[in-house]
């Protein structure tokens, strides 16, 4: 098999799903929904992307790793091998110049998603907007999408989790990834690694819509050709690099 | 069996907290039948649902929103577990000396009760943001506690 894959059985069953979604809340509502903004559903009118710029991302910098361990409560263990990381600083070297340039890798969020072709059940998703998660909820740890990602950007979590992030339940014996800060682009946010890296550091990184043709990222995705990682694989990654091609 | 049980349990307790009925005088405290007391909300004067509606269907309403928040990333909506935690979280004496608010006082109260085991707050944490029980009040939480503390002098009845 090489890029032949089948997403029009999911796409179906995704759009049936939130068609289901719009036939139900019957029963007396006693007091108004606390706060109703960015209330959703996802729909398959975005798709959430990143553009890293590699040629301002510097070595020794790694505020974007910072900020995701703190918005999402992945601190580890010091147990390198089995300790989560959702997003991590990678350096390239082309040997025949020496030359050396630095960029985050995290889920890529691919369009054809090999973590969700294996999954056997159900639980490694893609959201109607292109977002990959883990429903955890009907996860049962078995690990195959962690063997399926090419780009090891998923993480298992080995030991039990106290004093979580109130919108980021983790647990032992699931697997987790970057949710593209799923939590606050449902409130209209940006990803706290692309905010870190706009506020305190090189500002390398955007996020943005790629379907929207007047979006920021489009437009500066339109002006120079991009990378995307293993792009060989056909997986159409959400995430463009610069300056690694 | 234990779905059947349940159903005892919840017909008792909604009975029990219809005013007037026998069993509702006697539940300050002398009832021959022990029942559980789930602490009185932290915040909220009433609950998303009456409380007779909660009582029975809040598994079937957490576990729908579940998947639609995930899922569909519908957000929002009344049921979510996160608000649960910011009305229920109280604080108890027999957990670190009063000094955090969790869900232990009322959604354990219950379950023990019932015998049903709940895996959610291996991965949800059962503290609001702000779970310290004194200092960091918000002032809304604040005037529900002084109200709460008007209102009921035991703080243990199941009365609406
Ligand atoms: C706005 C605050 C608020 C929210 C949000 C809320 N509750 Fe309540 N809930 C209350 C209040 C107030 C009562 C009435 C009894 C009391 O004072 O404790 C109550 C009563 C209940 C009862 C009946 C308790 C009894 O004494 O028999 C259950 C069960 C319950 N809630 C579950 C939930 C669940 C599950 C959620 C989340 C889906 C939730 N509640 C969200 C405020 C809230
Ligand atoms: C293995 C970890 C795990 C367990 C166990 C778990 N959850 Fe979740 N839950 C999550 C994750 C991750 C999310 C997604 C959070 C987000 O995107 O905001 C979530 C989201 C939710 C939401 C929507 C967000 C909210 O706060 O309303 C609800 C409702 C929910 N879970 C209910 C439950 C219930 C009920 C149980 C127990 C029967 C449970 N969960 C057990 C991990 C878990
Ligand atoms: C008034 C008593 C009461 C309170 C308070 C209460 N529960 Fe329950 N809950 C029950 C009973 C009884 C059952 C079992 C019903 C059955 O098996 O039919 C149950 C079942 C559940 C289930 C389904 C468990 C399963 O294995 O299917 C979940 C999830 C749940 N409760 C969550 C909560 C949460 C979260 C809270 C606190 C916010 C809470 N409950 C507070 C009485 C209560």
């Amino acid at each position: 098999m090489t890029k032949a894959f089948d997403v029009s059985k999911r796409r179906l069953l995704a759009g049936s799903a939130a068609l289901a979604g719009i036939a139900v809340a019957p029963g007396i509502t006693l007091i108004a929904t606390s706060e109703a903004r960015g209330a959703g559903p996802a729909t398959s009118k975005n798709r959430w992307g990143l553009l890293i710029d590699s040629t301002k991302c510097t070595a020794g910098c790694d505020e974007c790793v910072v900020a995701c361990r703190t918005e999402q409560g992945w601190q580890g263990h010091d147990r390198p091998t089995t300790d989560a990381q959702w997003i991590r600083k990678v350096s390239l070297k082309d040997n025949s110049t020496g030359a050396t340039h630095s960029l985050p890798v995290m889920c890529q969020h691919c369009e054809n998603p090999p973590c969700v072709d294996v999954c056997p059940t159900g639980a490694s998703m893609q959201r109607a907007d292109g977002i990959v998660l883990v429903d955890k909820h009907i996860c049962i740890g078995c690990r195959y999408c962690m063997m399926a990602c090419p780009y090891k950007a998923r993480s298992f979590v080995h030991e039990d989790v106290t004093d979580q992030k109130t919108h980021m339940p983790r647990g032992k014996g699931t697997v987790e990834s970057c949710t593209l800060c799923v939590h606050r682009i449902d409130a209209d946010g940006i990803p706290a690694c692309v905010e870190a890296c706009t506020e305190k550091a090189e500002n390398a990184m955007m996020f943005g819509d790629l379907n929207d043709p007047g979006s920021d990222i489009a437009k500066e995705l339109s002006k120079q050709v991009t990378t995307r990682l293993r792009a060989d694989l056909g997986l159409e990654p959400g995430v463009h690099y610069r300056g690694i091609g | 069996m234990r779905r059947f049980l349940g159903i005892l349990v919840l017909a008792l307790l909604t009975f029990s907290a219809a005013p007037g009925t026998l069993v509702s005088e006697s539940m300050a405290g002398e009832s021959r039948v022990p029942l559980p007391s789930p602490a009185k909300a932290f915040k909220g004067e009433q609950c998303v649902e009456p409380a007779a509606v909660m009582r029975r269907e809040h598994m079937v309403y957490l576990q729908h929103q579940r998947d639609e928040t995930v899922r569909d990333g519908i957000r929002g909506k009344k049921y979510s577990l996160k608000e649960c935690v910011a009305c229920h979280a109280t604080a108890s004496p027999k957990i670190a000396d009063g000094s955090v608010r969790t869900l232990q006082p009322f959604c354990a109260e219950c379950h023990a009760y019932a015998a049903v085991t709940i895996d959610c707050f291996a991965c949800h944490t059962d503290k609001p943001d702000n779970s310290k029980s004194s200092a960091v009040l918000d002032d809304d939480a604040l005037m529900a506690m002084i109200e709460n503390h008007l209102k009921s002098p035991g703080n243990t009845e199941l009365k609406q």
